[in-house]
């Protein structure tokens, strides 16, 4: 029923071998492209954007900063998505990539965390709880489920804690920080930003490859195409 | 003052600057080293595993062989 | 045999629960006496001075009513889960929904109503003025059912493992954080003499939302978490 509306790739890449050898290809190149795109963010981010009008040079944050909070949130709502396809269909792969995204969001989520932004730590703490679920089932599918149905309850409280807080800072005049920074930004501000975010998004894949191989390799371990890959692969 | 020194003055804001972009690539560095270090554990683990299985296959004579 | 109807099904299930509290009302003390600790050492901490103690009263016993049901919610299904009850529950013909929230309202009454009941004391323990009160109370009566609700279902996903209780504190607290607001928002601002119901109101929507929505999470996640 499912490859009726599903392309058969994507049916054939839940396949956990196919997936493996896919993701093996690509890794390098997300790195190589992470890497690359974060160079020339970085370049055009540190030296050539003029210093602003009214922060100087501080505002250099906001290159690594805004696409931080970006990647925070993005990852989230993966992890929310593959939850959701792992709950309802049983996918396995649906489940690492659930599971292997969860640290890699909350990296980010701790970085973007600051005092002024209450969302953030609340934020950290769904990644949290989701990690500390899932390790504290003895099986690992169970446990990925448990989390994942965990990720989605956050997924709704997420935009409750958003205007929750919200409504508090204004109530309490505090400083509200504006995780997007200005609407309108200069352009020669804006692309290193932009290339950034694109560079944060590589990363992320990368890193979620390199887990989720490893996690099918662990999880799958009585099959033949891992005994096969185990025998072949060079300890790398 | 040396394009380089003013670079890495940052505007006087370096103390600001320069710590948020070191632990954005120590995060980074730490989560990239942490799965690597995890895949050679599972491939050492997986590698042993089978040592063992293809040993007790040689004490004992195989079956018929198995179907994969 | 024939099959219990459902209101006889959840009126057992509430006497059960409510029975089985009362033998253990020395456990119902617990979380009362934890907040009254803690109302007595706030002022002993920031001293008397009245307006500083009027200012944070509100937040205070907010905080210290939810942390202390926070101590309590482990226990929602933890006796049922040794004893092999809560996996005949799943099992039987009548909605796992339904008895859920019996048993989630059960908890409530042993739980949160004697805190709500000495709330007012410790309101007073901390000078908060007397028209407040009432709002408090309202806030409380909303804020806690939700509370309970949607700890219900973090209690039952956790229902199978070897729990810690950090683990749910951790789970918890992101849920926990927009009922605060809206409580110690709407206690704030009656304490200002500013409108206090649109906060009330959004607490009441969302106690509604739980009360429909969260017996069935909190079924769904049982069977995950029993591997039903």
């Amino acid at each position: 029923m499912m490859s009726d509306w599903i392309p058969l790739w994507l049916h054939k890449l839940g396949s956990p071998p196919t997936f493996y050898r896919f993701a093996g290809t690509l890794q390098p190149w997300a790195l190589t492209l992470a890497l690359l795109l974060g160079a020339i963010a970085l370049y055009g981010g540190l030296l050539l954007a003029p210093a602003d009008y009214q922060q100087g040079d501080a505002y250099r944050i906001i290159f690594i900063h805004v696409p931080s909070a970006w990647m925070s949130m993005f990852i989230y709502a993966v992890m929310g998505v593959a939850s959701f396809v792992a709950l309802v269909w049983r996918i396995k792969l649906a489940e690492v990539v659930a599971m292997e995204s969860a640290p890699i969001g909350a990296a980010f989520t701790w970085w973007t965390w600051d005092a002024r932004l209450t969302s953030e730590l609340v934020l950290l703490f769904l990644y949290l709880g989701v990690i500390g679920l899932y390790h504290a089932f003895e099986d690992r599918r169970q446990g990925a489920r448990a989390a994942g149905f965990l990720a989605i309850i956050g997924v709704i409280n997420v935009p409750i804690v958003h205007f929750s807080v919200n409504w508090w800072n204004t109530l309490h005049q505090g400083s509200t920080v504006n995780v997007f920074g200005q609407s309108k930004m200069a352009w020669d501000m804006l692309w290193p930003l932009l290339t950034m975010t694109l560079a944060t998004k590589f990363y992320y894949a990368a890193s979620l490859f390199r887990r989720a191989r490893t996690d099918l390799l662990d999880m799958e371990g009585g099959k033949d195409w891992v005994r096969k890959t185990a025998e072949d692969e060079a300890d790398r | 003052m040396s394009a380089l020194q003013h670079f890495l003055a940052m505007g006087g804001y370096a103390a600001y600057v320069w710590p948020a972009y070191a632990v954005f690539f120590i995060v980074l560095i730490a989560d990239s080293l942490a799965p690597a270090r995890r895949r050679r554990r599972v491939l050492r683990e997986l590698r042993a595993r089978l040592a063992r299985q293809s040993a007790r296959q040689q004490r004992q004579p195989p079956p018929a062989t198995p179907s994969a | 045999m024939n099959r219990p109807g459902l209101g006889t099904a959840c009126a057992a299930m509430l006497r059960r629960d409510l029975a089985l509290a009362w033998r253990r009302r020395g456990d119902i003390a617990m979380p009362v006496l934890y907040a009254v600790i803690v109302a007595t050492l706030f002022p002993f901490a920031l001293g008397p001075e009245d307006t500083l103690l009027q200012r944070i009263a509100g937040g205070v016993v907010l905080v210290t009513v939810l942390l202390a049901m926070l101590l309590a919610l482990d226990a929602m299904f933890a006796s049922d889960i040794e004893d092999g009850s809560l996996e005949q529950l799943v099992l039987s013909p009548q909605p796992l929904a339904l008895l859920l929230g019996m048993k989630i309202l059960a908890h409530w009454l042993a739980t949160a109503l004697p805190l709500i009941v000495i709330a007012p004391l410790l309101a007073a323990m901390l000078h908060l003025p007397g028209a407040v009160i009432p709002v408090l109370l309202l806030a409380l009566l909303l804020a806690t059912p939700l509370l309970s609700l949607l700890g219900a279902v973090l209690v039952a996903l956790t229902a199978g493992t070897r729990r810690s209780g950090m683990l749910l504190a951790l789970m918890l607290l992101p849920l926990c954080v927009p009922a605060v607001i809206f409580a110690a928002g709407a206690v704030a601002a009656a304490q200002q003499g500013l409108p206090w119901l649109a906060p009330i109101a959004w607490l009441a929507a969302a106690l509604v939302l739980a009360v429909v929505l969260a017996p069935l999470a909190c079924a769904a996640a049982l069977r995950i978490a029993l591997d039903a």
